[in-house]
């Protein structure tokens, strides 16, 4: 192969042959093991690949994935969901946000319940279409609830820079942007967790660079792999951080270097820094409180703010989980959904009573739609 | 978390700050305003995340990863082939009908 | 620009001229033209019987328009149970000031369609609403056809038979996705909108011994064989591989987290045939340009009853679930 071709980035890290191969190495390195691997994938976009091409199946038994926190809308507390339902019901008000907030359940409704119900909320493709929306309606107030973590935080600074660039004055922000090292940490904190690896998130470290996971290794002793999303990368990935255990050494590592570099894209960096502060603490569901783990809006940049603007009308009281939910447990890895007592019963993907089941990158949603018979 | 696509820039609008990409034959404009000026151009690899190019792709980088999957592919084909060859060769049956 | 108003709908003579001067003289057929209160129809053995609304945006797309899917959709639904298709009905609902122009194309379109089955339009009714009523245009069509062979069913499928998709996947639900207001998106892509019974009439015609037959609609090839697999209480074992996905297709799905199998066909089908006629049902398939690249996907066993297995190409497998909801873009 001499030349790239766009194909290629698709078909090359998904082909069968190189997975099977993979699979072959690494089950004959993880003989080596003296203890079984329990990997976190931080990631849901992670989560997502190991289900839907099934790669357990494919791997030795001494090989255990425990799904971590990171999908966006599953983190989201209901509080703040209530919050994205109150600013639509406000009058003259367009609710815009991104296509996978707007089936999340909310403490008693949903944007998709509010949206038959005659509010205007409407998916994004794109951030930038806000501005569009915005100009449009001059005299609506567009609210752009946004959700993500250190990916797709950029896109809104853009935003707000082309909205603050071209004058337009009926578009808010609803912060809900989140960071990857803090839910990592406050995971790991306590030490129980049975966490002895770490995949690192593809986009987010493109974003970031893998130097945001350095003091992590030294810090619980455990190798961390940043891979990239198509199965063989997870796969390669895989086989570093097995081999990394097997040797002893606890690393670093970037598998997703054709995207990902230890600095980053320096210019988003840049444009985040220019907006956006960290929050003194964000209550991620599952986990609970944890500080100085997402983003808010400068103080200068308040009147943009919806949570200020609008602060009458959004709920402050916290929205716990159901007690018999054991998300948190879960994402230790101290628990399997199995073993929660409302699993597949009272909580559903369709009537979700913790985070896990809330998207299909949640542990327990996963779980529910292909392990019972396949594992 | 975080879909981004590999896409490639067909054309690049430096007024608008935005390019072309082809993601396997659908086309659609992206922003650049989270690159750094100039360094898109016409026939790069990049990651789209919700509309935004967010980085280019080492091309070479990926290549050279193709590149050692394939070699191990071939040399595991080449053993697998000389395997066979080996047990038909010690085949206790041979000749027997 | 011509369009069309509330009086078109209000059975004087504006209506009778729409009726004449659109309807009779592209549907022009001598049931139709008796103008009766109901239509007469000569019928021999078993009939099957189907109606469809149908609602589309944008109305016209690449491949096809509102008027094409009307009468392929009804069209369709009787060749999937055997049937060859012999009257339909058709009933628009009309928004006010609907651009004539529109109108006819639209018309036309359904005229040249129903050549393809030889299906005739013998009834009809048109209402014409206030703006805002309808969004544009809905079409419903009724359809009755002879049952040419029995027993085609999605209750019947056997352990053993083995499963046919006629083409590629998910063109239509791609291409009205990129058709769609403020998707701004092109390539060369279009509906797999198609007439499907010249080719089940050969499958019948080269007595293949057929389970069951079901066009991939709403829902995709996702939806069909989970209701195949909880109707016959089978399981519908598939290989990944084997199911055809155009590049664009696939492009689209990248592009907005979809899976080709979620997204809606409207000239594509499945169909569960004895393993022995297998092979002859795909060249017979293949005769036909819109089944140039039917393939077997898989094969009816009872490892998991009433569920969908798609093997993937290095050995794990995983179900295949339901599609959920309305089709939103991920991020995630």
């Amino acid at each position: 192969m001499s030349e790239l071709k766009l194909k290629d980035l698709y078909d090359g890290f998904r082909d069968p042959a190189t997975i099977r191969m993979l699979a072959a190495q690494i089950g004959e390195a993880a003989k080596a093991l003296h203890e079984p691997l329990r990997i976190m994938e931080v990631c849901g976009g992670h989560t997502h690949t190991i289900m839907k091409y099934g790669l357990p199946q494919v791997l030795p038994d001494n090989i255990d994935f425990i799904h971590g926190p990171g999908c966006p809308v599953c983190i989201m507390p209901k509080e703040r969901i209530d919050h994205a339902i109150a600013l639509a019901r406000m009058d003259d008000t367009i609710l815009v946000t991104l296509g996978d907030m707007i089936r999340v359940p909310g403490s008693q409704s949903s944007l998709a319940v509010e949206r038959a119900a005659g509010r205007d909320i409407r998916p994004l493709y794109t951030p930038m279409d806000a501005l569009k929306i915005a100009k449009e309606h001059p005299d609506k107030k567009v609210i752009f609830f946004a959700i993500g973590f250190e990916t797709t935080t950029p896109m809104t600074a853009a935003l707000l820079h082309a909205a603050i660039a071209q004058k337009v004055t009926n578009l808010y922000f609803h912060i809900n942007h989140v960071l990857v090292p803090p839910a990592i940490d406050a995971i790991m904190s306590d030490g129980q967790a049975k966490i002895n690896a770490f995949i690192g998130p593809s986009h987010v470290s493109v974003i970031t660079g893998a130097k945001i996971y350095a003091p992590l290794p030294q810090k619980y002793s455990t190798p961390v792999v940043v891979c990239g999303f198509e199965p063989v990368d997870v796969m390669q990935g895989i086989l570093m951080a097995v081999r990394q255990q097997a040797e002893g050494r606890a690393e670093l590592e970037i598998e997703y270097s054709r995207s990902v570099t230890m600095e980053g894209n320096v210019k988003a960096q840049q444009l985040i820094d220019m907006y956006l502060q960290p929050r003194s603490h964000f209550r991620w569901r599952g986990i609970g409180d944890i500080p100085d783990s997402a983003l808010e809006l400068k103080p200068e940049f308040a009147h943009l703010d919806a949570e200020k603007v609008f602060a009458e009308v959004l709920p402050t009281e916290p929205i716990d989980d159901h007690k018999l939910c054991i998300c948190g447990t879960i994402l230790k890895g101290l628990a399997k959904p199995m073993e929660c007592k409302v699993f597949g019963t009272a909580c559903t993907p369709n009537s979700p009573l913790g985070s896990c089941m809330v998207s299909s990158e949640g542990a327990c949603n996963a779980y529910y739609r292909y392990a019972g018979v396949l594992g | 978390m975080c879909l981004s696509i590999p896409s490639k820039v067909v054309s690049v609008d430096r007024e608008k700050n935005t390019a072309v990409v082809d993601t396997m034959g659908v086309k659609r404009e992206a922003g650049l305003d989270l690159m750094e000026e100039g360094s898109v151009n016409v026939d790069d690899y990049v990651l789209i995340h919700i509309g935004f190019v967010m980085n280019k792709i080492d091309e070479e980088d990926a290549l050279e990863s193709l590149k050692v999957y394939h070699e191990i592919l071939a040399k595991l084909d080449e053993e697998e082939r000389s395997r066979v060859v080996l047990e038909d060769d010690n085949c206790e049956n041979r000749g027997a009908p | 620009m011509k369009q069309v108003q509330l009086s078109h709908g209000g059975g004087g003579e504006e209506t009778n001229k729409l009726i004449h001067d659109l309807f009779y003289r592209h549907f022009k057929n001598d049931i139709l033209i008796k103008a009766e209160d109901a239509a007469v129809l000569q019928t021999e053995g078993k009939i099957a019987f189907t109606t469809d609304s149908f609602t589309v945006s944008p109305l016209f797309f690449e491949g096809g328009d509102i008027g094409k899917l009307a009468v392929a959709g009804t069209v369709n639904d009787l060749a999937m149970m055997g049937a060859k298709p012999l009257y339909l009905s058709s009933a628009f609902m009309i928004e006010e000031g609907f651009p004539f122009e529109e109108l006819e194309r639209i018309v036309e379109s359904m005229a040249a369609e129903l050549e393809k089955s030889g299906a005739k339009i013998v009834c009809g009714d048109t209402k014409v609403v206030p703006r805002g009523s309808v969004d544009k245009l809905f079409i419903n069509t009724a359809g009755i056809g002879q049952i040419m062979r029995e027993g085609i069913s999605s209750q019947t499928i056997h352990e053993g038979d083995v499963i046919i998709a006629s083409r590629d996947i998910g063109r239509h639900g791609a291409t009205v996705l990129m058709a769609r207001e403020g998707l701004e998106v092109s390539a060369d892509l279009g509906s797999d909108c198609e007439t499907l019974w010249p080719a089940v009439e050969a499958l019948i015609g080269d007595n293949i011994s057929i389970s069951a037959l079901r066009d991939a609609t709403r829902g995709g090839l996702a939806a069909v064989l989970n209701e195949w697999a909880e109707n016959s209480g089978v399981c519908l074992e598939i290989e990944e591989s084997a199911i055809r996905v155009s590049d664009e297709v696939q492009g689209i799905c990248e592009m907005f987290g979809f899976e080709a199998t979620d997204l809606a066909n409207e000239g594509t089908f499945v169909a569960a045939v004895a393993p022995m006629h297998a092979a002859f049902a795909v060249s017979t398939l293949q005769r036909f340009g819109f089944c140039s690249d039917a393939a077997v996907i898989g094969r009816v066993t009872q490892q998991y009853p009433g569920k969908v297995v798609l093997h993937s190409a290095f050995g794990s497998r995983r179900f295949l679930d339901l599609p959920k909801g309305e089709l939103l873009p991920r991020i995630c």
